[in-house]
């Protein structure tokens, strides 16, 4: 039993990873600015789907070493995805049943709460705040939202992925 | 984590997840305000540094082969080529050489008589720069030397033709620097032909830096050389950093505008050179944050 339970998070644990190698790709610098939030989104994609299993103790992990390989404040991106994580879990049963573009307008001002977070947190903390190109990936990640969903979910059910 | 097995039809609250969040926030508060005032969790960033190297590995490999690709399809003509380039460089560079260790003799007698410490030369190592983006809002890479290799916070990076950067957390197996274009970086430099001490920081280009702090009068004009004075301790004196580009007085300003171009070409470099020297006792990096 537990080792079924292992087997069905495992998937769910690559595509972290694999959000992270996408968060850390270097990309030239003309589209840098544009770079979603991948680990945001998963974490957005799982707390609505499984949010039993992956919600805000899971999100403040991925937070946390996204904080070490950033090389940002310890905390920083932490508390951002735990938050993220918290709003998609409240409104998790709404999410699901909407339709594809009103989720994608869902995800939107939630992507941009996460970047306020980090932005204000950057703000309290005296660190340097850049330019408007701060909120490229609120944009990308709302365009690029629906694909996500579509990859993720066929992946979950070829792989059964789950709790 | 709930036993209870997730139903996707189960209409769920899920239990205590606002006392989950708050505990996770001022958790995560705490840190912030830890990792904020002193270094006490360096030993968790280093720990985790060690446990997502393997990604950073993953995420560097396809350049990595990409690199090498390149390098053993090269054709006979171009290696030749190349050789040929290398050859003459390094006659050009030993030709330098030459005069340089008359010159370091001379300036060894010099400063032995006049009491001052004796400028040893600095050692070196050579670190690969590792294509994994570190932080998207400030000018930082990845080498792939760390603490093992004996490389401390702190320490400044140069490439052949200037100063880079210097390393701002030094990890177990790979370091992060922060390079001099970054705008919370700022380096003590003097003009070489004068002796002006002055402070360069980044602006956040790659290929632009700032001299805020120049007087409106001083003795600066187009196409000084700007090289490291060593007084933030970090960085060993000498070392070229940068070539005014433009210097704009203003009469209602009190300081000049004066922006200068970084002598290393920061955007390709694929490997530095780290440099191990003591610092003079008493002085602290430079980053500015």
């Amino acid at each position: 039993m537990i080792r079924d339970r292992a087997s069905r998070r495992l998937p769910v644990i690559i595509t972290f990873l694999v959000g992270l190698v996408l968060t850390m790709m270097p990309l030239p610098d003309s589209v840098d600015p544009l770079r979603p939030d991948w680990l945001a989104m998963l974490v957005i994609f799982w707390a609505m789907q499984l949010p039993r299993t992956w919600s805000v103790g899971t999100a403040w992990i991925v937070g946390i070493v996204l904080d070490v390989t950033q090389g940002t404040l310890l905390g920083q991106h932490a508390l951002a995805l735990c938050f993220v994580a918290f709003i998609t879990v409240r409104f998790h049963l709404l999410m699901r049943v909407f339709p594809m573009p009103q989720l994608t307008a869902t995800v939107l001002p939630i992507l941009a709460i996460y970047q306020f977070l980090l932005f204000w947190i950057n703000g309290v903390a005296g660190v340097d705040t850049p330019s408007i190109t701060y909120w490229g990936p609120v944009i990308s990640g709302t365009l690029l939202w629906p694909f996500v969903v579509i990859i993720l979910s066929g992946m979950r059910y070829r792989t059964r992925a789950g709790d | 984590m709930v036993a209870s097995r997730e139903n996707s039809s189960s209409p769920g609250r899920i239990p205590a997840l606002g006392l989950r969040l708050l505990g996770l926030i001022v958790i995560s508060i705490l840190l912030m305000y830890f990792d904020q005032r002193d270094n006490h969790l360096d030993t968790v960033r280093k720990a985790i540094g060690v446990a997502v190297h393997p990604v950073r590995v993953v995420v560097d490999a396809p350049v990595r082969f990409w690199n090498w690709l390149g390098e053993s399809t090269t054709s006979r003509t171009d290696m030749i080529l190349e050789l040929d380039r290398l050859k003459a460089e390094q006659l050009l560079t030993n030709a330098r050489l030459q005069k340089l260790s008359s010159l370091e003799a001379e300036n060894a007698r010099l400063r032995t008589m006049m009491d001052a410490r004796t400028q040893v030369r600095d050692r070196t190592r050579v670190a690969e720069i590792m294509s994994v983006d570190a932080n998207p809002y400030s000018h930082s890479l990845v080498i792939d030397v760390g603490t093992q290799d004996g490389v401390s916070d702190g320490q400044a990076l140069v490439d052949a033709d200037g100063v880079v950067g210097q390393v701002i957390e030094a990890g177990l197996l790979t370091s992060q620097a922060m390079l001099i274009s970054d705008p919370d970086h700022a380096l003590p430099v003097e003009v070489n032909r004068n002796g002006l001490r002055t402070i360069v920081v980044g602006t956040g280009e790659i290929d632009q830096l700032l001299l805020p702090f120049v007087v409106n009068n001083a003795d600066i004009v187009v196409g000084d050389l700007l090289v490291t004075s060593g007084l933030g301790g970090a960085f060993p004196a000498g070392y070229p950093v940068a070539v005014v580009q433009s210097v704009t007085r203003n009469p209602h300003e009190p300081y000049a505008v004066v922006s200068a171009k970084p002598s290393a070409s920061l955007g390709q470099v694929r490997e530095v050179l780290l440099i191990f020297s003591t610092p003079s006792p008493g002085t602290e990096a430079e980053a500015v944050d």
